[in-house]
């Protein structure tokens, strides 16, 4: 009979703790959230010699306070999770820093195992660890590890097996020496909290004790709700008395002696024996992120992303689109035409197409990021980029998905994953659909050509400029409004530049893959069917003897609109909420077929240009389209003022189908991507009124 | 103590160690965890391309802070290394 344990991994950012977790589990995934938060939890299934291990990747913490969401949710899932064993990953080269996590580790009482990893690195610097002994001096089993290579992963699982097994781990921890006057006051506290019922064993009612004394929110609030007063005010006066005896506040008095415990032990079982140099990564680093090159290389790199997304990715659209109206083509031959045909065909068909279109999109940019961020240069980009960033409100960060935003605002918004603070990355999130992507260039093209001639390429520009410019402007008030409170500092680490390995970068791409297609495809797919019904019905007897031609998938709404008379779209549900919201619309200049056309937008920017078409009647087949086209729109939006307004209002009002989405999987919840939907609509609106207003008052109508 | 500067007026290259580190609540906090501690010694590395942020050494690894996070370190100048 095989056995089951549960096992966390815990350890910094950047200590290749996702490494040594793609390496246990393989392709036995599965990504998740945490229970109401939007931090990314990962499962997996290891095996070995017959005992299967469900493994926990924890988020990557520096430490286990109650400053950040990560953090908090690590320690809650040690404490309440309970997991056999917890598997602490520590970059072996920055032995004294990844130490610090273990020390509170020791105190939650998590029986541990630590993984010495990229142990390789650590020698190639010329550090000699004697890790028996500090393992010795610890109580903690240790395993050198090279997690990007397989080595040592096996010796690992052994030990974590074998001390899950012999179940003495937790019995040979030491207690943290903090000296006698914190120890005493630690002591004071414990014995108020043992007093009170029901608060747990030894070791956590001492982590409690400890955690009082630096004034934790989280246990705070815990001992509140329980009605512990005496010990809240046993561990007020605590505090007072420390911060009498050392002039400092009882946080950095604890934290300082348990870096003095770290040092301590460190300077009996390391060494180096190299002298420090400048290593090769200080020497790549000074070319990266140079004064002059700096900027320079950055730049390529943006390129080389932005390019590869949406240019390489362009090709595998194509086939899929393709394949697309391949399989509609033979279903509009093989079944008879109905109702269910057509559904198939423009419905379901038009909204699978629909989401796999997004799919290279999101693979090769994830791709891009991935290797960027194991490379380290991820870091560097935000260092580089923080003080115009920092500037506009925002993280070093939070520059690449806004930049992705001009390609496509998905995959961007998905890529806000590597923004740490929640207040930075759903700011990213929300400004993000204001980056104009490259479906609402073709309308840009159509109206613009139209009304401004040869200065359409300028009024187009002014459009780009008129997003990023609302974007700082949104941002600030946001900012100063939904997201009040202290910034998370800018307090990063730099790792050492390191060249990713081929299955770690495949693993991370086909995580945000998987997370689209799983996560979002059925709902994007779900309100596909429910656009096209609204677009097709009710429907005309006519309607069902035409031969409806299959079209592009993503503007497949369009194509079923196309199939249908102008006349008859009146009179679908479209139709009549177009009529519906045109006394909204009518105050910005815009007439029916615009606002049938922007409602339309709805499912892909792009369409609203093929629901013109349909509008103003222009048949495909005509030699004079484009004639048709343009006169329908100089009849329809009558002046340029118009024409500026109602493109206004396309680079503003509501994010796509999918954006929305995304939205709503990526800051958690329909409430943000409702809020997004919502404030764009009036800031499209409200802008829009100003420009088409102020004109007419200028005269320029 | 004499000679008590502020981080942020260091420049790259010198070597530091810190006597105290101002402010409060979560940057204070993640300094400290961060090893930012009194008695700490810190290199300079370099000023990013628009002279903010900055990075430093400290134990051993690289970390990146802003200028006006760095206003609220007071350290003690040790010696410069000029390139």
């Amino acid at each position: 009979m095989s056995s089951k344990y549960t096992i966390a991994l815990a350890g910094n950012p950047n200590s290749g703790k996702t490494t040594i977790f793609n390496h246990l589990t393989g392709s036995r995934q599965k990504v998740g959230n945490w229970g109401g938060v939007t931090v990314e939890k990962k499962e997996g299934i290891a095996r070995f010699n017959g005992v299967e291990l469900n493994v926990i990747d924890l988020p990557g913490t520096y430490s286990l306070s109650a400053y950040s969401l990560e953090e908090v949710i690590a320690r809650d899932y040690i404490v309440e999770g309970k997991p056999d064993m917890v598997v602490h990953v520590v970059d072996s080269g920055n032995l004294e820093r990844n130490l610090y996590l273990t020390t509170q580790l020791i105190e939650l009482g998590a029986p541990l195992v630590i993984a010495l990893n990229m142990f390789d690195e650590a020698q190639n610097k010329g550090l000699e660890v004697d890790y028996p002994l500090l393992s010795k001096l610890l109580g903690i089993p240790m395993v050198p590890t090279v997690g990007h290579r397989g080595k040592g992963i096996d010796k690992l699982m052994e030990t974590v097996v074998k001390t899950i097994e012999t179940n003495d781990s937790r019995s040979r921890y030491l207690q943290l020496p903090y000296g006698q006057e914190v120890e005493d006051e630690i002591n004071d506290i414990h014995k108020l909290i043992q007093a009170t019922n029901g608060l747990g064993d030894q070791y956590f009612t001492r982590w409690l004790a400890v955690k009082l004394l630096e004034n934790d929110s989280v246990v705070t609030k815990r001992l509140e709700l329980v009605g512990a007063k005496s010990v809240l005010k046993q561990a007020e006066t605590s505090r007072e008395h420390i911060e009498e005896i050392f002039d400092d506040d009882s946080e950095t008095v604890l934290t300082d002696r348990r870096y003095g415990f770290i040092a301590g032990a460190l300077r009996e079982t390391t060494r180096m024996s190299k002298e420090q140099r400048q290593t090769l990564s200080d020497q790549i680093d000074n070319v990266l992120t140079n004064r002059l090159l700096g900027f320079p290389v950055f730049f390529v790199f943006m390129w080389l992303l932005f390019h590869m997304t949406f240019l390489l990715g362009a090709y595998p659209q194509d086939w899929i689109e393709t394949g697309v109206n391949w399989l509609s083509n033979v279903l509009v031959v093989v079944m008879p035409q109905s109702l269910l045909q057509d559904l198939i065909v423009d419905g379901i068909l038009g909204g699978v197409g629909g989401v796999l279109v997004f799919l290279p999109q999101i693979m090769i940019l994830f791709l891009g990021i991935s290797v960027l961020e194991d490379t380290g240069y991820m870091a560097r980009a935000a260092f580089i980029m923080d003080k115009v960033m920092h500037t506009l409100g925002l993280h070093g960060k939070s520059f690449i998905p806004l930049l992705m935003g001009f390609g496509c605002n998905v995959p961007a918004i998905m890529a806000t994953r590597t923004l740490e603070s929640r207040r930075d990355r759903l700011l990213t999130i929300l400004i993000n659909p204001l980056m104009s992507c490259s479906a609402r260039l073709p309308i840009y093209v159509l109206v613009a050509g139209t009304f401004f001639g040869a200065a359409a390429g300028n009024v187009i520009f002014s459009l780009y400029l008129l997003g990023i410019a609302l974007a700082v402007g949104v941002g600030q008030i946001f900012r100063h409004s939904l997201f009040r409170g202290e910034a998370a500092p800018f307090v990063m680490e730099l790792p050492p530049y390191r060249i990713p390995t081929m299955k770690s970068t495949l693993i991370h791409m086909w995580d945000k893959g998987s997370i689209y297609l799983k996560k979002m495809g059925g709902v994007i797919l779900a309100f596909s069917i429910i656009i096209w019904f609204l677009g097709a019905f009710p429907r005309e007897q006519t309607l069902l003897e035409n031969n409806l031609p299959p079209g592009d998938t993503v503007s497949q709404l369009a194509v079923s609109l196309d199939a249908d008379q102008p006349h008859h779209l009146e009179n679908t549900y479209i139709g009549k909420i177009g009529y519906f919201i045109v006394p909204v619309l009518r105050p910005l200049g815009f007439d029916w077929q615009m606002s049938v056309a922007l409602l339309t937008g709805f499912v892909a920017k792009e369409v609203v240009v093929s629901t013109m078409g349909v509008l103003y009647g222009v048949d495909e087949a005509s030699v004079d389209e484009e004639t048709a086209m343009t006169d329908g729109l100089r009849r329809s939006m009558k002046s340029p003022l118009i024409a500026y307004a109602f493109l206004v209002f396309v680079l503003l009002y509501t994010p796509c189908l999918v954006t929305v989405i995304t939205i709503r999987r990526e800051a958690g919840g329909w409430k943000w991507a409702a809020f997004a939907v919502g404030y764009e609509l009036l800031l499209a609106w409200g802008v829009a009124f100003v420009i088409y207003r102020g004109g007419l008052l200028l005269s320029l109508g | 103590m004499d000679n008590i500067i502020r981080l942020s007026s260091c420049q790259e290259g010198d070597r530091v160690r810190i006597r105290k580190v101002e402010g409060e609540g979560i940057f204070k906090r993640r300094l400290q965890e961060m090893g930012m501690l009194k008695g700490a010694e810190i290199f300079i590395q370099k000023y990013a391309p628009l002279r903010d942020p900055m990075e430093l050494v400290i134990k051993g690894y690289h970390l990146s802070i802003r200028v006006e996070e760095a206003e609220k370190i007071l350290v003690q100048p040790l010696q410069r290394v000029r390139y």
